[in-house]
């Protein structure tokens, strides 16, 4: 028997914007509320989860045809890479510069490379949480 | 600012990282993993240089100041271990090209290996209480990875209790820090150690110190919480078993080290009592467990405990000879379990068989192979000019100036049934009637098992008869264990 998703596929195409978009602004409202790397790639990852579970895997990664092993390395060598920076100025490892720039639109705002930081952890948690949805899932 | 103390655990992390890439071409994993290995072992050598010459180096992450920041401490004790890891390291992945199988090399087994170095340098170096405990963590992690990579069945069904004791400490550890981290209100260990002999360690820390001594005595494998170490070390393939029996249990005998020599040194009559007490009791486990089997990787890891009890009954001396006695003597022992282990692995390849009754004869086909072991064998019992002689004959002087005469005396005779099991292996399988064959022995493979087993019985043999010029490296080592001062005051120091 055939059922018709059709109610829930909708839904979930709206819905993963909206939780795609607060996983967003989690991730960057981190440093001064709470929030994060660590919960903003959670949340990406349950609105992946979501399209996965209103359509199927095979079609989730048509959609998104990412390598999560890849990015899980990609987060890693970002979050190093960034903590390796001072390493160069001749400052300890882990040192964070950050200063106030005048960005076209969103005018005077300061840059800290702990966001830099923050993106690898979040690239780490979408990758691992996805690796391990999809194993599980694939495993017959 | 000396970030040059890093390097030894960021590269092997750098290499395991680039390495998840390419996960299917195996030359592209072997040459990229010996290649961070080689350069992590330059960085080691040029690091246990500059320690010698400019006396300990720290590094407080991110410029904040010392007690507040994370301080990494490079001193001569880590520096020692840290090279020493790599160096083995060097020989069991090459040891590993020919033996580990291309389904695990294709399936993640050199970052595995690479992010465990990670861990086990970083738990060396670290000069935090909790950041030690993340470095567990990531050493944990990647052994379970590395102990049930490969999915045979004996690796699924033992390595169970490894995770479950594993996780069960992971958490007395957090509870331990949160203890301590309660009464002192510090984690930065330097920092700790200075707040610990201004209250003069009332009873509450003395609980500390045991609480300390269970968590790490379960990673190290003392006496009563070694019974997960037999069975979960017998289901790995041979490399891992190298890598396991060489450096894990070491982290926890350096833990253990460093928390009791840094720590908690002003109720000596209560605490390093008990841990001579523990140790003796350890030797004594290890040794009716060496005895007693006929299988060749038993035997060994045995050993393990044994040797464990050996250098801890050296630390709970709490002099600088025996301090000195059991830095030369753990890193004696990560040599050749190391290098015991390749040779059993050759054994096991030789023959197709774990059981020493099946064996036989090996000394007719395979001399070379009967002659090392039998180096390596006398070297772990500590016969004079092998390596493991001034690491216990230190440890021995050290005992008997502490006044504990009888249990020094048992040290000397546990040597004793340390060659007795090893020599049995000898005995059963190299002398005697022919034994099983295993008929696929291919020659070339059994050459390039056999090189970097070679190479690493001859740095053992090196080890024990240069001693002398390993001697003021590990004088810096046993000052440093034997004198706090000379720790927290650089640590506090380096923070400015």
């Amino acid at each position: 028997m055939k059922i018709n998703n059709v109610i829930l596929q909708f839904t979930a195409k709206i819905v993963f914007f909206m939780i795609f978009f607060y996983a967003v602004h989690i991730f960057f409202a981190g440093h001064y509320t709470p929030g994060g790397g660590f919960v903003g790639g959670l949340v990406t990852a349950s609105a992946i989860v979501l399209l996965i579970i209103a359509f199927d895997l095979k079609t989730v990664q048509s959609i998104l045809p990412i390598n999560y092993i890849y990015l899980i390395a990609s987060g890693l060598l970002l979050a190093l890479g960034t903590a390796g920076i001072a390493m160069f100025t001749g400052k300890p490892f882990f040192t964070h510069f950050f200063d106030y720039f005048n960005l076209p639109i969103l005018g005077k705002t300061s840059l800290h490379t702990a966001a830099l930081f923050d993106l690898g952890v979040y690239l780490v948690v979408v990758g691992v949480t996805m690796t391990i949805i999809q194993t599980i899932g694939e495993d017959e | 600012m000396n970030n040059f103390l890093l390097l030894p655990i960021l590269i092997p992390f750098f290499f395991g990282m680039i390495l998840m890439f390419g996960q299917k071409k195996i030359s592209y994993q072997r040459i990229t993993t010996l290649l961070g290995l080689f350069l992590s072992i330059l960085c080691a050598a040029a690091l246990v240089m500059n320690v010698h010459e400019n006396g300990p180096q720290t590094v407080t992450l991110g410029s904040w100041p010392a007690p507040f920041g994370i301080t990494m401490v490079s001193d001569m004790v880590s520096a020692i271990l840290v090279l020493t890891t790599l160096v083995l390291t060097f020989f069991i992945v090459w040891y590993g090209f020919e033996s580990i199988g291309k389904e695990r090399e294709q399936f993640f087994y050199y970052p595995g290996v690479l992010f465990i170095i990670t861990g086990v340098n970083g738990a060396f170096t670290t000069g935090d209480i909790f950041n030690l405990f993340v470095f567990f963590e990531v050493l944990l992690m990647a052994s379970y990875l590395l102990i049930v990579l490969g999915g045979e069945k004996v690796q699924l069904r033992e390595p169970i209790k490894y995770i479950l004791i594993n996780v069960l400490s992971s958490a007395f550890f957090v509870i331990t820090v949160a203890f301590l981290y309660s009464v002192v209100g510090t984690l930065s260990m330097a920092d700790i150690s200075l707040k610990i002999a201004e209250v003069n360690q009332p009873g509450i820390l003395t609980v500390i110190a045991v609480l300390f001594l269970l968590v790490f005595g379960m990673k190290a494998a003392i006496f009563p919480l070694y019974f997960w170490l037999p069975s979960a070390y017998s289901a790995p393939p041979i490399p891992v078993l190298a890598l396991f029996g060489a450096l894990l249990t070491k982290v926890g005998v350096y833990a253990i080290t460093r928390t009791y020599t840094l720590f908690f040194t002003h109720d000596i009559s209560f605490t390093h009592n008990l841990l001579l007490v523990l140790s003796i009791l350890t030797i004594i486990a290890g040794s009716i467990g060496a005895l007693a089997y006929f299988d060749v990787k038993q035997i060994i890891i045995y050993n393990i405990v044994i040797a464990v009890g050996v250098i801890l009954f050296g630390v709970a001396q709490m002099n600088e000879v025996a301090l000195k006695g059991a830095m030369l003597y753990l890193v004696h022992d990560m040599i050749i379990k190391a290098a015991l282990f390749m040779l059993i692995g050759i054994i096991i390849y030789v023959t197709g068989t774990t059981n020493l009754r099946k064996m036989g004869g090996l000394m007719k086909t395979y001399p070379a192979l009967g002659w090392f072991y039998l180096i390596a064998a006398l070297g772990l019992a500590g016969v004079p000019p092998l390596s493991g002689f001034i690491g216990k004959l230190l440890i021995v002087q050290g005992g008997f100036e502490a006044g504990n005469i009888w249990s020094s005396i048992f040290i000397l005779a546990s040597s004793i049934v340390v060659l007795l099991s090893v020599i049995r292996i000898f005995i059963y399988a190299f002398w005697g009637q022919q034994g099983v064959l295993n008929e696929a022995v291919q020659k070339a493979k059994y050459n390039r098992l056999f090189v970097p087993t070679m190479i690493l019985v001859v740095v053992s043999i090196f080890y024990g008869v240069g001693t002398e010029w390993f001697m003021p490296f590990m004088d810096d080592a046993a000052k440093i264990l034997n004198d706090p001062s000379i720790y927290t005051d650089e640590v506090m120091k380096g923070g400015e």
